[in-house]
């Protein structure tokens, strides 16, 4: 299969996707309070300092919603590409795929684990599979 | 009663919706405001406001040149795309109310079926003003296009209610129904079976087949918007606006909308109907029709239950139990709605809710005092005057 495309990178998710190359799964956290945020901004909403850092997740969570998007085609994720929204153990949620499970056998709040997927320009694509125990 | 209740909507124009206009957008936009100020019985010198979307690739300036507007005194765009189309009427009316315009004249023109696709997959960064900053966060994983962002949002619905793609073939058909006898429509004497439903190809499975989705449609559609003293001597009855709000919650967005705690509230239109209650001191036994924005099939039943139309989790039940029919407790989309009259971004339907308070709908209910229309951010209660 081809590899998927480069990720679409904006200023403020630039250490996600530099984490994500070295096979990290991060999130964005206060550096002053602590708060973890995801996705990636600027500025903490509950302190509102700018000074931030990306810390590395235990890439475990549940599955809180899945689908295949059929039509129209998008060849580059191949078909049945399972979209799905992870609640990260952490608290914090992400958008991704599921692999390594065929779709009838996903059920809402399954436990996964992150694992990455090479893609264009040398980047690195967090996707889940069901957890090892 | 509510500032805005002081403000009606006083005129309606559209074009024809069709698959391909045949001619610019800012011709839709022209042709549309036009029809709309006949349907008042004024004319374009009488204009000094203009608004539309953010999103809109038609501009004020080319409009008034068109349409020999002497000048504009408050001209303004509404963001988030069909969720703030609502908006565009509530803040005209909130000008009119605060004094800064006479007459705002709203409009929305595309050729989004001839020009560019909605449903097409997503995959660099959009103009600005469309409200959808998490876009980044989810094409990268191929959620590309508006049908699945919706989707994944409905799914998590539709798995704690029990509710599936073959229930929804209820909301498609129900809506067809309302467009039978409906010439605009894009299902005008176009019969849909459940069958019809079941056999179209799968959009995003196991929530959206072709069916559940929205016309993708060319036109445009207009509205005058002016002081309820004034719109009285006008040429319509006026549609009083009995309230209007939009509501805009942390942490939302337009419609790649992820990170709010619980898919199964619609924390947008329920902070937004909460307005419109409190503004015009009525609830949703008050309400006879309803027009709720229906992109895609399933939002329907977060429409319904932000409302309060009915309780969590039983909007499929009340909808297969006819309420939202013609004859029911809550006629809703009664001219076919954007899955089958056509998609102007929602402001075909607030037209609706103009002709369901006037008495001319094709499927004119009885009775009606109270209208509502829904964009998800964005909302109205029309009143008769």
């Amino acid at each position: 299969m081809n590899l998927r495309p480069a990720p679409w990178i904006e200023r403020d998710g630039i250490p996600f996707w530099e984490a994500a190359k070295r096979g990290e799964l991060v999130a964005q956290s206060c550096k002053d309070c602590g708060v973890l945020r995801s996705p990636p901004r600027p500025m903490c909403p509950d302190c509102h300092s700018v000074a931030n850092e990306f810390r590395v997740l235990s890439g475990r969570g549940t599955v809180y919603t899945w689908v295949i998007p059929r039509y129209p085609p998008i060849p580059a994720y191949g078909e049945g590409n399972i979209v799905a929204v992870i609640n990260l153990d952490e608290g914090v949620r992400v958008v991704s795929n599921l692999r390594e499970i065929e779709y009838d056998d996903v059920t809402a709040d399954m436990r996964v684990e992150v694992f990455f997927e090479d893609a264009e320009q040398d980047y690195k694509i967090p996707v889940f599979r069901p957890a090892t125990a | 009663m509510g500032i805005l209740d002081r403000v009606a909507i006083a005129g309606i124009g559209n074009t024809e919706f069709s698959r391909d206009s045949g001619r610019s957008e800012t011709q839709l936009a022209a042709e549309c405001i036009k029809s709309a100020l006949d349907d008042a019985g004024l004319a374009p010198a009488d204009v000094d406001g203009m608004v539309t979307f953010t999103i809109d690739n038609t501009e004020d300036v080319d409009l008034i040149r068109n349409l020999g507007i002497p000048g504009l005194r408050y001209a303004s765009r509404i963001p988030h795309g069909g969720a703030g189309s609502g908006g565009s009427v509530v803040h005209a009316a909130g000008a009119i109310a605060a004094g800064l315009a006479d007459v705002v004249v709203v409009w929305r023109a595309m050729n989004e079926r001839s020009e560019y696709r909605f449903g097409s997959a997503n995959a660099a960064k959009p103009a600005p003003g469309g409200g959808a900053v998490n876009m980044q966060w989810a094409v990268p994983w191929g959620a590309a296009t508006p049908a699945c962002w919706q989707s994944m949002v409905s799914h998590r619905y539709m798995t704690e209610f029990g509710v599936t793609n073959r229930d929804l073939a209820e909301i498609a058909v129900l809506h067809r129904k309302h467009s039978l006898n409906n010439p605009n429509a894009f299902g005008y004497q176009k019969e849909l079976t459940v069958e019809d439903h079941q056999n179209s190809r799968w959009i995003i499975e196991p929530v959206l087949r072709l069916l559940d989705c929205c016309q993708e449609s060319d036109g445009g559609q207009a509205f005058v918007v002016t002081s309820l003293e004034r719109a009285r001597d006008l040429r319509q009855k006026p549609a009083r606006i009995t309230a209007g709000a939009q509501w805009v919650p942390y942490p939302t967005d337009a419609i790649t909308n992820f990170y709010f705690e619980d898919f199964t509230e619609m924390a947008t239109t329920q902070g937004m109907a909460r307005q419109l209650y409190e503004q015009s001191g009525i609830g949703p036994a008050d309400i006879q029709v309803a027009m709720l924005y229906d992109h895609f099939s399933p939002i329907l039943l977060q429409h319904l239950e932000a409302f309060g139309f009915c309780a969590k989790g039983e909007a499929m039940d009340f909808i297969r139990d006819g309420n939202c029919a013609l004859d029911g407790a809550l006629p809703t989309n009664t001219h076919g709605g954007l899955m089958s009259e056509a998609y102007i971004h929602g402001l075909n339907s607030l037209a609706e809710a103009v002709r369901q308070i006037r008495g001319t709908a094709i499927n004119q209910i009885e009775g009606v005092e109270h209208a509502a229309f829904s964009s998800g951010m964005t909302g109205l209660i029309l009143g008769k005057d």
